[in-house]
């Protein structure tokens, strides 16, 4: 919800002078919106949780060195990135299972009209699908360049890896939710070991 | 040129990252397979984009689970930084001991000296 979150400027800077208040207030603008990405991203309720808290705790902890060159909000998109990351590489050496997606969703854009949000409501689920059928890698990828906008060189540095690789990665990504959302005659999953590579 | 010397670049051309070339352009308005492509790609980008509009209902308690986080994170730093304050008051105090110590040694050892210097003179 972006558009709900107006201008945090002042909030960030009491919170930066160490006002408790302020960054609570903080929080509670914000914690629905970074929960989605921490979702979109570990496609899993209770890692969200966990990544959303451990996301709070290094931005309270690095809100001094937030030097207000970007948003707020973006500072805290890449820390959540950064966390889901570390979340997701951990869970992958112990779990193996992917989880179902059954997060209740708001859509705040309700001036559609009924055909049109039927029809973006259809895609959207959709989608919703693919991205969770893509594997974390690949996912992590797409969501925080094409959903959330961050810069090839900021996913690179959040999930370490070269941004030769964030490209071929989002590459990857695009191509099979565009197969999956728009099946071609003749085209099949062919790429489906490809991400291994990367 | 065939599709598959355009295919890698449509995705990058949907999103306005790359500019196709003047032959690759040709190629595309002729072959209705990388026209398809590519109109799809655009609809994928829109569809991604518009999932940025979208808010999930966090799970119940979550808010307060996040502030009792910090919040306890907060007191473990704080006891630690007493604990940190409480440490370098009691070597502190070892040092001023020491250093007491020192310095009575010296004005003992002086005085002495100097009784030493008397009783001979």
């Amino acid at each position: 919800m972006p558009q709900e979150i107006g201008d945090l400027t002042e909030l960030v800077a009491a919170a930066r002078n160490g006002d408790p208040r302020a960054f609570e207030e903080l929080v509670r603008v914000t914690y629905a919106d970074t929960y989605t990405l921490a979702f979109r991203l570990t496609g899993d309720e209770e890692d969200a949780r966990d990544v959303v808290q451990e996301s709070y705790l290094r931005a309270f902890r690095g809100l001094k060195r937030f030097r207000g060159d970007a948003q707020f909000t973006t500072w805290l998109y890449r820390i959540t990135a950064n966390c889901a990351s570390t979340h997701l590489g951990r869970r992958s050496r112990h779990r193996h299972d992917e989880l179902v997606d059954d997060a209740p969703i708001q859509d705040l854009d309700l001036d559609h009209d009924p055909q049109a949000r039927t029809e973006t409501n259809a895609t959207r689920d959709r989608l919703t699908v693919a991205l969770r059928e893509l594997p974390p890698r690949l996912r992590a990828v797409v969501v925080l360049r094409d959903v959330y906008d961050l810069p090839h060189e900021a996913i690179a540095a959040e999930l370490g890896i070269s941004e030769s690789a964030a490209k071929v990665r989002l590459h990857r990504a695009r191509k099979k939710l565009r197969e999956s959302l728009f099946p071609m005659r003749g085209e099949t999953a062919q790429e489906e070991q490809d991400e291994h590579a990367v | 040129m065939q599709c598959d010397d355009v295919v890698d670049l449509l995705s990058d051309a949907a999103d306005g990252s790359v500019m196709l070339d003047r032959a690759a352009r040709r190629h595309v308005e002729r072959c209705l397979r990388c026209q398809a492509e590519l109109v799809q790609y655009r609809k994928l980008l829109r569809a991604l984009h518009n999932l940025r509009t979208e808010v999930l209902e966090p799970t119940p308690g979550l808010l307060a689970d996040i502030l009792a986080h910090i919040e306890e994170a907060g007191e473990r730093r704080a006891v630690r930084s007493m604990l940190t304050g409480r440490r370098a008051a009691y070597v502190g105090g070892i040092a001023a001991a020491t250093a007491a110590g020192a310095a009575g040694a010296i004005l003992f050892a002086s005085r002495a000296r100097k009784s030493k210097v008397r009783l001979a003179g």
